[in-house]
């Protein structure tokens, strides 16, 4: 049924190989994008028919395994590359997939001209094939690559522009701290692996097999140990406190890779990962704790940090790990499906958002370019009244806005509000929810003021560039531009297969079909969670869902009511406030010295052991071993060396004389 | 039966000459034949002690010595060849960069 399965991470891995090996050769940019988008539309395809042919099935039969072949068989430990198909997998292959397809089309337009058309195709299109690995994968060690895979494709796209020191440093710094949170994800594996095999016999570490047997795990305990030592790696890939500030950074990349590969998809990994072993997740309150505390604490914090960036990609970042924070949220409050919702609509609006700020930094670029203004093109304080020049785009990125803002009616209000009525309601961390939700709902009220201040700094009032730039701000070509209306066109509707069961309540019960579709993945917690209802699940009326969801929606709507007065309707006021509190100002446009903090704490000390290990111990030990053999031996020589003569018949000589005397011996013995 | 001595004698006699030659001549090439003049020397003794123990293993090792002598004159020639092209001579006393 699921045969052809293996057909959808070999598409762009086809593309990678043509473009990375020929791509050099062709040179016409047509077709080296048109082979790269095109591998990804292949791949689309094939994901699309595995969601048509896995719905086509019961709800409970919507899981199979398709075995490729063997690859690793080593005593009890064995790996197959194997591919799992069930609705977790699909919705994330749907997304992958789909919104590559649409960022490989607006990479076309947008790349245009660059040095290194063909490796930026080529690294995009590996970037597909890992990811997708990373989601098919049906085991730990498969999924283990793809994650290394994917990595590995962010550090050589952050670092594209690798003439450029900073887009070098910040690859390196995305590297080493994604190297940190794999080192915990490797940890989680073994001690799983260890613990199952060890105490019921049962060694493996493919998924189905994991759920099937995780009744025999315990409660908290080493399960927690393990479910940390995962979270770990999920904090490093999907860039959660205390591994986030390598994501800023990131944006020294391509802006479709940051769409792509730093907002849309594989930062959402973690949360994926999270999902796809919620079965251990939900036995450690412990972890489930860790995890939703980390995550509104990073929501909270990314967003104050957000509010006084400057730079469009910056905020758009800080908006990336803040949201990505609510996913952890939900996760942590085992609200599974809700994290998984929110993923597909934070996919869809903030793809949009990073292409449209794509399209301005672009125009903004070509109009500087011709006024031979060295100003920064992606400094919002040079930007300004884009709306009447570059309307599609104004209205696409509008839309996005909206939709993350969580104004009801766009996705994201659906998928934001489900997660704050979860973190809320659920049954796992006692008092601690009423805490939980009011981080939630501060940072959707700053996600909200930042957001349309960034909206207004862009498309709104005067522009600031100089009139002679300005006639030369343009809409983009068409290539670009689509992506972004379809993009747009999903963050609005894309929330409607999710719907709150308050709101569908009153439509007639509309069920919450996102929900139910990815029932069968989350069954085992539900299960789990039933048997220990001894934790207390209260029952929450409608009245304070609905309560709370106007709650959060005023609180959105006062965000951006701020930021118009602020950034619309008197602009002298943001530079008041910088001068009434100038220190916090300092503090959040400097994101809180967190990055100083880490270069003081971890940086430093690493650097001073690595110049004591240069200095100290491999110039002074291992140099000082090796040069005194090699001095020992050369005085030797100095002193033998006067045994050679240079002369054959002196050795043939001394030959003869020996075998005489050898002779000798034995004769007169 | 013949006394093996006088092909013992007839060996040494060759041996003898064949090392006097290596010592003391310089022309490489004639160095060289008067290496295969000792293992000739060597194989007349092989064949002649084989005869008298009445054992075959003696004419076995004479074909190992033949071999060898054979793989040895195709490098030593070859040696020698590219000696030659280096030093337009064959004279041993020119041999003499590796001393010190």
């Amino acid at each position: 049924m699921f045969d052809n399965v293996w057909l959808i991470p070999l598409f762009p891995f086809i593309g990678f190989l043509i473009n990375g090996l020929l791509g050099k050769k062709i040179k016409n940019e047509t077709v080296i994008g048109g082979i790269g988008a095109f591998a990804v539309l292949c791949s689309f395809i094939v994901s699309c028919m595995t969601i048509l042919n896995l719905l086509s099935l019961p709800g409970e039969e919507r899981v199979a395994n398709v075995k490729l072949f063997t690859w690793i068989t080593s005593g009890h430990f064995n790996a197959d590359i194997a591919f799992l198909i069930d609705p977790l997998s699909c919705v994330m292959i749907m997304i992958v997939t789909g919104v590559g397809f649409l960022i490989h089309l607006y990479s076309i337009g947008y790349m245009h001209g660059e040095e290194g058309f063909y490796r930026f195709f080529a690294y995009l299109n590996l970037f597909m094939f890992s990811m997708l690995l990373l989601v098919l994968g049906n085991n730990l060690l498969l999924m283990f690559v793809g994650w290394e895979g994917v990595g590995l494709c962010s550090y050589l796209l952050i670092g594209y522009y690798f003439h450029k020191k900073s887009a070098g440093d910040a690859g390196k710094k995305a590297f080493v701290m994604n190297r940190v949170g794999d080192f915990g994800f490797l940890l989680g594996v073994f001690t799983l692996f260890w613990y199952m095999g060890q105490n019921h016999n049962i060694w493996t570490i493919q998924f189905t097999e994991l759920a099937a047997n995780s009744h025999l795990l315990p409660t908290g305990g080493v399960v927690t140990v393990i479910t940390l030592c995962f979270f770990v790696g999920a904090t490093g890939k999907s860039a959660q406190i205390p591994l986030y500030t390598w994501l800023p950074d990131a944006m020294e990349g391509p802006t479709p890779v940051s769409a792509l590969i730093h907002a849309a998809t594989m930062v959402t990994a973690g949360v994926y990962m999270i999902g796809r072993m919620n079965y251990l997740f939900i036995r450690s309150p412990e972890t489930l704790m860790v995890i939703a505390v980390v995550g509104a604490c990073t929501a909270l914090f990314a967003a104050t940090i957000g509010t006084a960036q400057n730079d469009i990609k910056r905020v758009l970042a800080y908006s990336t790990v803040s949201q990505l924070g609510y996913m952890f949220l939900a996760m942590g409050s085992g609200a599974f499906a809700a994290g998984i919702f929110h993923l597909m609509t934070h996919a869809f609006f903030k793809a949009c958002l990073f292409l449209g700020s794509g399209a301005v930094i672009h125009s903004m670029h070509h109009a500087l370019h011709h006024a031979h203004s060295h100003d920064d093109a992606q400094d919002m304080r040079n930007m300004g009244g884009l709306r009447s020049k570059m309307p599609l785009t104004f209205l696409t990125f509008l839309l996005a806005t909206i939709a993350i803002s969580g104004i009801p009616g766009f996705s994201g209000f659906f998928s934001k509000d489900e997660i704050l009525w979860q973190a809320f309601s659920n049954p796992h961390h006692g008092q601690l929810n009423y805490l939980l939700w009011g981080m939630g709902a501060v940072a959707a009220g700053l996600t909200a003021f930042y957001m349309f201040r960034l909206v207004f700094m862009t498309f709104f009032g005067e522009c600031r560039i100089t009139p002679k730039a300005k006639d030369h701000l343009h809409e983009s070509p068409m290539v670009i531009v689509i992506p972004l209306i379809v993009l747009a066109a999903l963050s609005v509707v894309g929330g409607y297969i999710g719907l709150p069961k308050v709101i569908g309540e009153l439509f007639g019960g509309i069920p919450n079909y996102f929900e139910h579709y990815l029932e069968p993945v989350f069954r085992l917690s539900e299960e789990y969670m039933a048997q220990h209802a001894a934790l207390g699940a209260e029952h929450h009326s409608a009245t304070l869902e609905w309560g709370l969801m106007g709650l959060s929606v005023l609180i959105a709507l006062f965000g951006i009511g701020v930021a118009f007065t602020m950034y619309v309707m008197n602009t002298e006021l943001p530079k008041r406030f910088v001068a009434t509190f100038p220190a916090l100002h300092r503090a959040v446009y400097n994101k809180w010295y967190i990055d100083e903090l880490y270069d003081y704490l971890f940086v430093n000390p690493c650097k001073a052991l690595g110049r004591f290990l240069w200095k100290g111990f491999d110039v002074v030990v291992v140099d000082g071993a090796v040069n005194g053999v090699a001095n020992v031996v050369m005085a030797f020589s100095g002193v033998f060396r006067f045994l050679q003569s240079g002369y054959i018949y002196n050795y043939a000589w001394s030959m003869a004389f020996g075998v005489v005397v050898i002779l000798g011996y034995y004769v007169f013995k | 039966m013949e006394n093996v001595n006088s092909y013992l004698i007839v060996s040494a006699i060759l041996f003898s000459i064949g090392t006097i030659g290596v010592l003391t001549r310089k022309n490489a090439i004639v160095i060289f034949m008067c290496v295969e003049l000792m293992l000739n020397a060597v194989n007349l003794t092989f064949v002649a002690l084989s005869r008298h123990l009445g054992n075959l293993d003696g004419q076995i090792f004479v074909f190992f010595v033949m071999t060898v002598a054979a793989a040895e004159a195709a490098v030593g020639l070859a040696l020698m060849i590219a000696f030659y092209n280096n030093k337009e001579s064959i004279d041993v006393e020119d041999v003499n960069i590796m001393k010190w």
